[in-house]
């Protein structure tokens, strides 16, 4: 299947079950929420955020089973700059209050003007960062 | 119930960015690649996912009083655009754009077992306990439990 049809295929799935969370448990769909309140393990709020994540697991062991070219990387990272990406992706969401998922689709979806500026901002970001790795690994960085 | 939902909405999500082409992370860095050999196809991602979810948010913290397994709604309240927001956004932007990865895909990426991605998952977590580490050095206080939009 062409790559526009699998992405508004992904995107509509997304919808369903940001949909469903709301509707069903009445929360915002944020990963970085559901990761943060996950790791609060002596409430009962991280209950349901670990039944999420066990979700999330379920799906990609699934998907990797029968698909696994829907996690090809042309673009590997060492380890090193793995963990750097992940320290940054975690500090950044704290302070910004959110991620891709509950900035980009469920707050924008909400008409929330702090989720547009936040996306408007990590996009900007990620491109400029885009650009400025590929000048420092082409200089053998 | 509540527990089941929130697995069912856990598993759709995965599902959809394995099948959107999000946990490819060289599509990702595509898509942000606005200077060079833009790829646009994850635009219709976001698409997509708006366009079912705005109009059900709307519809449903309208018409309905409580949702259906919990209690009360829980939403974000904040408005304030604020000098934290903007640079979390930075950050987290920087990240992203680094590896290609967010909290989500490489959540849903660990099943494949690539070290990179159990590096990253990491990285996000000791990111969280970081910030909250600090936060609470200067606020001598507890940080709330939920994340607000």
């Amino acid at each position: 299947m062409h790559d526009f049809v699998l992405a508004t295929l992904g995107g509509a799935i997304m919808g369903v079950a940001s949909a469903t969370l709301l509707v069903m448990n009445g929360r915002i769909l944020g990963i970085s929420g559901v990761l943060g309140g996950a790791l609060k393990v002596r409430t009962s709020e991280a209950h349901w955020r670990w039944a999420f994540v066990a979700g999330m697991l379920i799906a990609g062991a699934a998907v990797a089973a029968v698909w696994p070219e829907a996690f090809a990387n042309t673009q590997p990272r060492t380890l090193g700059i793995s963990l750097m990406a992940g320290v940054l992706v975690g500090v950044g969401t704290q302070l910004g209050s959110g991620c891709t998922s509950g900035h980009g689709i469920c707050g924008i979806g909400r008409l929330s003007k702090r989720s547009m500026v936040a996306t408007g901002v990590f996009m900007a970001a990620g491109a400029v960062t885009v650009v400025v790795a590929r000048g420092l690994m082409a200089g053998g960085l | 119930m509540h527990l089941l939902s929130a697995l069912i909405a856990g598993t759709l999500f995965g599902l959809g960015l394995a099948i959107s082409g999000m946990t490819q992370p060289g599509k990702v860095i595509g898509f942000l690649d606005v200077t060079g050999a833009w790829d646009p196809s994850l635009a219709f991602v976001m698409a997509t996912a708006l366009a079912i979810f705005g109009p059900t948010y709307f519809f449903v913290t309208r018409r309905r009083q409580k949702p259906v397994v919990a209690a009360a709604f829980d939403l974000p309240t904040k408005t304030q655009i604020t000098p934290r927001l903007v640079a979390g956004g930075v950050v987290f932007g920087a990240g992203w754009g680094l590896a290609g990865f967010c909290p989500g895909t490489a959540v849903t990426s660990l099943p494949t077992g690539e070290l990179s991605v159990l590096a990253m998952v990491g990285g996000v977590f000791v990111g969280i306990l970081l910030t909250w580490g600090v936060q609470s050095a200067v606020q001598h206080e507890d940080v709330p439990v939920r994340a607000d939009f």
